[in-house]
This record gives C-alpha cells, sequence and structure tokens, in this order.
C-alpha cells in the first residue's frame, strides 16, 4: 500500500441509505407519549464490518447536519461530507479500521422523518402536527438502525454539540451496547443562555408570516425568518476573538459608510450569506423540532433524578470528553461536570480542553490536537477488544 | 526513562490500579502498563503533555492536581504516585492526606535540597542554589518548597504517615542513569522516594 496524504485521502463515493420501521407493529413510542411509524431514517456507513461485527462506530450529526459524514456521492460532487477531514482511509476515524455509520436525527429534513415528511394520515407533510421528539428519541432511532445492520455492540459512539449529547445519552441508555463515548464540545443540559439563543432563533422563524403555524409546504416557506435563526445560531459557533479576526469592523465591498441599512460590515455580509445559503437546503420547522430536542435535553433529569453522578453510575464505556477554550455556547465548565461525574463513578476517562479560539465551532474545523486526540483513543479501545479486555 | 522513575516503576505490583499525579507525556504510566499490566490514570495541567499522553492511549485528564484528585472515590487505587512535584503544590499534607484517600499507598519523589552540591553553594557562594535538579533562579522557580530528605520523615511522622519504603538515589550527568545512596543520603543523594502507607490512629 502506498502512503496516503491525510488531508486529501477520501472514502471516495458514498451513498445514501433508507431505513425504514414501525409499519409492522413496531413503532415508536415517543419521550412525549405518542407513537409514530412508519419511520424512515437516512443513513449513511463507509468502512468494511468485521466479521464479529466489532468494528462499528456511530457518528452522531450536529443541530443542523445529515447522514453525509465523509466522501462523495458522485464523482463531480464538488464537496465532501461534513466530517471528511476527521473520517476516511488513514485518518483518526480510520475507514481501514472501523465501519462508520452515520445516520440522519428523527426530526431533520435530510432523510429521515421529519415535519416535511408526509403525515400517513393526511398524506400531506406533517408541520406542527409532527410529534415533539427528544434527543433520546434519536438515539432511541439509532439503536433501531444499530439492529438492523445486525450489530450488537458499538466500538465507539462520536459526535460534537448535539451529536455529544446523543453520545451522552447512549453511553447511560444502553450501556450494554457501547464500548467507548467521545462527546464533543458539548453539555449535559443546556444552560439558560442556550436555550435563549434557540428561542430567539424559533421566534425568528415563527414571526415570519410565512411560516403560517408551521403549514407552509405548499404557500411558499419562511425564508427569511429561518435565515435570521441561522444568523443567530451563527453567532453561538463563534467566538469575540474570531469574530475580530475573521471582520473585525472591515467594510464590505465599499470604502465608507453607506448611511442606510445595507450590509455595510463584512460581518454582517457574512450572516446574510450564511443565513440564505441555509435556506436552501434546511426546513424551518425541522429547526424548531430540533432546537427544541437540545433544550429539552438534561441528562441527569432523565437518567438520574437530579443527579448527574447517578446519571453516569448506569455507564460502563469509557470515555473521551473534549471541550475548547473559547466555546462559550458549551463552555468547559460543563464538560467539567460531567468528568467529574464520571470520575465519582470510578469510570476511565479522559479529559482535554483544547486551547482554539474559534469558539464552539472548534470542534468541526481542523485541528491537529483533536485528530490525535481522537486516533490514539481509538486505537487503545480496538485494541482491547482485540486483546479481549473489558471496556472495564 | 528517568532514574527516579525506574526505582518506582520497580516499587508497584502488577495488575494494580495506578494514579500518575502531574503525569506529563505519561512515560511511567506507559512503562507500568506495558511491564506490569497496571490499569493507569493521569493527571496534567499541560494541554500537550495530556494531548501527547492520550495519544498514546492512556486515561488523561486535564487539569489540576488539587481539584481532580477531590472527585475520585475512597481507595479506588492501589498507588498513587507524585513524581517531584511535591516541591510545587501548595498545601503538601493536604495532598498526601487526599492521595491516601483515594489510594492504599502512595509515592513520593522530590529532589533533595540539602545534596552537598546545593549546601556548598549556599555556603561559598551565598546565593540560592542552582542545580540540575534544581535549575531555577529565584525568581522564576516553580518550586515553593525546599524539602531535605531529612525534613520530609519529620514530616511523614507529625501526619501519622507511615514510611513503607525509602531510597536515596544520586543520578548523573544522564538522568536515566543513577545509584542508590545508603551511606548519608541528606548530604548525597539528590533525589529522595518514599512509599507511604495509610494514617495510624492516634
Amino acid at each position: 500500500m502506498t502512503a496516503r496524504d491525510d488531508s486529501t485521502a477520501s472514502v471516495g463515493q458514498v451513498r445514501k441509505q433508507d431505513f425504514t420501521f414501525g409499519e409492522d407493529g413496531d413503532e415508536l413510542t415517543l419521550d412525549c407519549g405518542r407513537t409514530l411509524a412508519p419511520v424512515t431514517l437516512a443513513f449513511e456507513t463507509c468502512g468494511t464490518l468485521n466479521a464479529d461485527r466489532s468494528n462499528a462506530i456511530l457518528v452522531c450529526h450536529a443541530l443542523t447536519g445529515d447522514s453525509h459524514v465523509a466522501g462523495y456521492y458522485s464523482p463531480d460532487d464538488p464537496k465532501p461530507g461534513w466530517w471528511d477531514r476527521v473520517v476516511g482511509p488513514g485518518k483518526p476515524i480510520d475507514t481501514d479500521k472501523y465501519f462508520i455509520i452515520c445516520s440522519n436525527v428523527i426530526g431533520g429534513c435530510m432523510g429521515s422523518t421529519g415535519p416535511q415528511s408526509n403525515d400517513p394520515l393526511t398524506a400531506k407533510p406533517y408541520g406542527t402536527a409532527f410529534p415533539v421528539v427528544t434527543i433520546a428519541d434519536m438515539v432511541r432511532c439509532q439503536r433501531r438502525l444499530i439492529d438492523h445492520l445486525g450489530i450488537d455492540t458499538l466500538l465507539a459512539v462520536v459526535g460534537g454539540s448535539v451529536g455529544g449529547m446523543q453520545v451522552l445519552d447512549w453511553s447511560v441508555r444502553y450501556p450494554n451496547r457501547v464500548r467507548a463515548a467521545i462527546p464533543l464540545a458539548t453539555t449535559t443540559k443546556h444552560s439558560a443562555q442556550a436555550i435563549a439563543f434557540n428561542e430567539v432563533a424559533r421566534q425568528a422563524i415563527m414571526a415570519d408570516p410565512k411560516w403560517n403555524g408551521g403549514d407552509y409546504y405548499e404557500s411558499g416557506r419562511p425564508e427569511h425568518g429561518l435565515a435570521v435563526a441561522r444568523m443567530v445560531g451563527h453567532i453561538t459557533y463563534l467566538s469575540d476573538e474570531s469574530m475580530r479576526h475573521k471582520f473585525d469592523r472591515r467594510l464590505q465591498d465599499r470604502c465608507e459608510l453607506s448611511f442606510d441599512f445595507e450590509a455595510d460590515f463584512q460581518v454582517e455580509s457574512y450572516l446574510r450569506y450564511q443565513g440564505n445559503k441555509f435556506v436552501e437546503r434546511f426546513d424551518a420547522n425541522s429547526f424548531l423540532y430540533l432546537t427544541k430536542a437540545a433544550d429539552y435535553f438534561n441528562l441527569e433529569n432523565r437518567h438520574g433524578n437530579g443527579s448527574l453522578v447517578a446519571a453516569f453510575s448506569r455507564a460502563s464505556c469509557r470515555y473521551l470528553v473534549v471541550s475548547f477554550t473559547s466555546d462559550w455556547l458549551y463552555p468547559t465548565y460543563q464538560s467539567r461536570a460531567m468528568v467529574k461525574a464520571m470520575k465519582k463513578n470510578g469510570l476511565d476517562v479522559s479529559f482535554c480542553e483544547i486551547e482554539a479560539p474559534w469558539g464552539h465551532d472548534a470542534f468541526l474545523l481542523p485541528n491537529e490536537r483533536l485528530s490525535t486526540l481522537l486516533r490514539g483513543f481509538l486505537d487503545r479501545v480496538s485494541d482491547d477488544v482485540a486483546g479481549g479486555a473489558h471496556a472495564l | 526513562m528517568r532514574f527516579d522513575l525506574q526505582v518506582i516503576a520497580s516499587w508497584i505490583e502488577p495488575g494494580s490500579k495506578v494514579l500518575d499525579l502531574g503525569c506529563r507525556t505519561g512515560s511511567l504510566l506507559t512503562h507500568l502498563t506495558e511491564q506490569k499490566g497496571i490499569k493507569g490514570t493521569g493527571i496534567e495541567i499541560d494541554e500537550d503533555a495530556v494531548g501527547e499522553a492520550i495519544a498514546k492511549g492512556l486515561t488523561v485528564i486535564h487539569g489540576d492536581v488539587y481539584e481532580e484528585i477531590e472527585d475520585y472515590p475512597d481507595g479506588l487505587f492501589d498507588y498513587v504516585i507524585l513524581s517531584q512535584t511535591l516541591q510545587q503544590v501548595a498545601d503538601p499534607a493536604m495532598l498526601i492526606r487526599e492521595m491516601l484517600r483515594v489510594g492504599r499507598r502512595c509515592v513520593v519523589s522530590f529532589p533533595n535540597f540539602t545534596h552537598y552540591k546545593n549546601r556548598l553553594q549556599v555556603f561559598f557562594l551565598g546565593q540560592a542554589p542552582v542545580s540540575r535538579e534544581l535549575p531555577y533562579q529565584w525568581h522564576n522557580s516553580p518550586n515553593i518548597h525546599v524539602v531535605p530528605i531529612k525534613d520530609f520523615r519529620r514530616f511523614c511522622r507529625e501526619l501519622n504517615v507511615p514510611i513503607v519504603r525509602e531510597v536515596a538515589i544520586s543520578t548523573d550527568h544522564l538522568d536515566t542513569k543513577g545509584r542508590i545512596i545508603t551511606f548519608l543520603p541528606n548530604l548525597l543523594a539528590t533525589f529522595g522516594i518514599f512509599l507511604l502507607g495509610q494514617p495510624e490512629e492516634e
């Protein structure tokens, strides 16, 4: 085999697949008490499942991500999957060694059942008739997919941000099915500040007259509201330092202030661009549901009767927790709180706070430190499986 | 590996659970894992060192020794190691009590301040000693305590902590090589290494 340049190696062409369940009386019972059927999950895999099915890694995407974690859909596809830098042959999550699974969350709009899917009762999109889903519901769906793929135990569950919440829920909900968990730049519960920003984003959507109570699939989408929601989100993903570095007060395509309400500053132009680009790929109702799921997430209440230590007493896997210095959406103290609770349970946990100026976004940006942490940690987990040692 | 770490490693029983405080890049833990099949955990404040240690496959927490040791349940470890850090910690008595709470035994090593070369510098040159073991000037030293081997023994008595084993060593220009000092250790040893047991009832 020739040496590969890690920065350019790719898993190559990948295919989005579907898995539908709930049609044969195995419907999904949601946290809100309602049942849902049928449920379709869009998912992608890369790498090869080994003979004893012990090398599977589930990657959980963040708020507005999708199943397209790595590779290209076609030879002329200009853009690879969202974590192509990390997932691929010879990369930290090495597709030469591991079988990677990534599915779009329930409530999403990238192929999995969500508010824009057709309600079988009305043959029209659910809209706000779609039940409110939770992080736990997303994880329950992923478990059905893992069952369907014939995988008993995942080598690891990995994800950042809202994906990290799914990782944490997996590790305490199905402790016997996870050997290792890697929650990145995440939290066991949203702070009031995080909920506040999500609420502003939701209000922006709902204040758009085209939202129309969520019933807009024939009349035209609330594009402006969704764009503003994305702009709010984007601010929380950056940091004061990264904005200063990226934009400072530089003007956009002009030498002087315009004295009107055009985008004078580069930062305004950037946010408008991000907002408009987002509208092309995302559904406004999905945004409402997914932000709500993130706000509702509360690991200690759900699994520990209000105690994070009690919640992690259910866990048995090995953890790698990573936070970033400039992440003010899920600050390091929130990662330290989960690490503390894991340690109090005598769990095997590694933790690193990575110095990075880029805010919450840092977990998705190129980062040599993160790469070496992932690689080293996964190497040991898979060596232990190969050596027959239990994760505990 | 540093000679003092080789001595420490020789004291650890195979298969033990070990906590290394200030583990740096984890060379001792790696050695113990490979040679003695121990299950190790490290605590380290420096991000680069933590990154390197986790990349080797070790379990390491990025943080302050004082804060991080608090979270572990009583008796989780067989050995808790503090190598060449004692002279830098704010409250050695409190830390050693914590080490013996979370671990059955603890190992402490430190540069012997009363080594004859240090004494000569103070006596003849009239200046704060600077040596290979204590390489700092008075104004940039992270070392806030001076610890002679003799004083450390007395300190353990005051804490009612039994000294299970004690070795004084002298390392030469290569810090991977050294020898055990049995004659006048407080004068001739560059490092003291102590294995401490559970505090005795008063």
